[in-house]
């Protein structure tokens, strides 16, 4: 009984190593980065594998790209240095564009966009900040007015932002020497530290907080403030690229823009984050 | 990253000071061998120098940061809610730990027939301890017990992961900004070596002044000239 079942394991590995290479495996092979700490974009189940809104999008666009990929995760203060020096070849981590970035390397067109803002504790008293949306690419002066308005909540405060994100830019700009700036490596410890009350406020993406408020951590927490996006929050998140890759910039460029048209991204955002994160153009 | 030095020193000699005192005490406790007290003792050594630096930095950190209703009530919450104190705590705890095995080594090593003749001269207790144990032991136990202040020195550029910026995480920073991770992590290592120098001759200029009769040139000149 075993032998024939060996036998027959061993023919059927024969057969498939002797098949014609099927059309997928023509495919371009690349690695894609991601940071697998930042739900609901990217993060590692319970199973140990990575998941969430990147996760789908990227198979989705990599079919459409004929790329075969596979993603890896990779500690998001590192996620730059690695693909320039060739450790992978994309990255997909809720990167925002943004000049600096672009010094350094390409970007796709934008796969999402949403706002940023804080993550506080309702019995905070910057549960009381005021809200409104304000865009820093749009309405320079109008979300800089705001942001004075906030002053006076945060003095003295602590607010804590996961390290070389353009959360931290932001936080840096304008709240430097009114609020004590802590540094994080990942957003998961930022929110930690705001259930444990080291910090007063976390400063992130609402798409994230909005995943932090459902989680297990999350039920005494709100999101508070004005909702800001553009300017030095970055222009929308996109497909990482090193320089030089232009025929890989075309593809993902071509797979984002068509799952925009045909509500791909719409579809897999209001899985993920319950709201439409589609980049208005 | 210069500006991280002196929270990288700070912290290291701070919980190098603390960890001391811990470790000479746990050495004596088990060294009494009172059995409930030394078991303890032995059982604190075997759990922080089983488990890995980084992880206790998280249990204290991020572990304790979770019974804040509980530190609250017991007036402690002011403490585990500094970084600081909780990274001073977890290293404080590790080095404790090892010197603790290193003073219990120094210990050891002070021959029985030194203290046999020690008592014959009539002292007993704490003279004994102080003129001939002690002496003897720190003489052994230096050595040793550098090479935990340089290890120490090194172990604070954990501390980086709870938000704390000293040399290695405004090292991480700087790379985050310029992407030059070979030249700043050189630059980083650099600044560890060169503070790890002056502590390195400062431990040596030590063992020199502890144990003058143990200098190099003496200990040569005590080797026969040539026995073939």
């Amino acid at each position: 009984m075993t032998f024939v079942r060996l036998t027959a394991i061993a023919g059927a590995l024969l057969a498939l190593c002797l098949a014609p290479q099927d059309v997928s495996a023509q495919n371009r092979k690349i690695k894609v980065a991601t940071e697998g700490a930042y739900a609901p974009w990217n993060f590692v189940n319970s199973q140990g594998k990575l998941e969430g809104f990147e996760l789908d999008l990227g198979a989705e666009l990599c079919k459409r790209a004929k790329l075969d990929c596979e993603f890896v995760a990779q500690d998001w203060d590192g996620i730059m240095p690695s693909l320039l020096a060739k450790k992978y070849d994309a990255i997909m981590a809720g990167m925002n564009i943004t000049p600096k970035r672009m010094e350094m390397i390409n970007f796709t067109a934008a796969y999402a966009a949403g706002p940023h803002g804080f993550l506080v504790l309702k019995n905070s008293p910057l549960a009381k900040m005021p809200g409104g949306e304000f865009s820093l690419t749009k309405d320079i002066a109008g979300a800089e007015k705001a942001i004075e308005e906030l002053k006076p909540f945060l003095k003295g405060k602590v607010l804590g932002v996961q390290g070389s994100t353009t959360n931290l830019a932001w936080a840096e700009k304008y709240f430097k020497g009114v609020a004590e700036i802590r540094e994080y490596k990942t957003t998961e410890q930022h929110d930690l530290d705001l259930s444990a009350g080291r910090i007063d406020a976390a400063v992130d993406a609402h798409s994230a907080a909005k995943a932090t408020m459902e989680s297990a951590i999350g039920k005494d927490m709100m999101i508070a403030g004005p909702a800001f996006s553009g300017g030095i929050l970055g222009l929308g998140v996109a497909v990482g690229l090193r320089k030089e890759d232009n025929d890989l910039k075309t593809a993902f460029d071509a797979a984002v823009k068509s799952a925009i048209a045909d509500g791909t991204i719409k579809t897999l955002s209001m899985k993920w984050f319950k709201i439409d994160m589609t980049p208005k153009s | 990253m210069l500006a991280g030095v002196p929270l990288t020193l700070q912290l290291a000699f701070s919980s190098i000071a603390l960890g001391l005192g811990m470790a000479i005490a746990l050495a004596l406790i088990v060294r009494a061998g009172l059995r409930p007290l030394s078991w303890l003792a032995e059982s604190y050594v075997f759990v922080f120098r089983g488990t890995p630096l980084l992880v206790q930095i998280f249990l204290v950190y991020y572990g304790l940061g979770q019974f804040r209703p509980e530190l609250q009530e017991i007036g402690l919450w002011w403490f585990f809610r500094s970084p600081y104190y909780c990274a001073l705590l977890a290293l404080t705890l590790n080095t404790a730990a090892y010197g603790a095995e290193i003073v219990r080594g120094g210990l050891q090593s002070v021959p029985a027939g030194q203290i046999e003749a020690a008592r014959a001269f009539g002292m007993s207790g704490l003279t004994l301890y102080r003129r001939i144990v002690a002496p003897i032991a720190l003489r052994q136990a230096l050595p040793a017990y550098g090479n935990e202040i340089i290890l120490m020195i090194k172990a604070t550029s954990l501390v980086s992961t709870i938000t704390l910026m000293e040399v290695t995480g405004l090292a991480h920073k700087l790379i985050s900004e310029t992407f030059r991770s070979f030249e700043v992590f050189f630059a980083a290592g650099t600044i560890y070596l060169l503070m790890n120098f002056v502590v390195t001759r400062l431990i040596d200029l030590a063992e020199r002044w502890i144990a003058p009769d143990l200098k190099r040139e003496n200990r040569v000149a005590m080797v026969p000239l040539d026995t073939r």
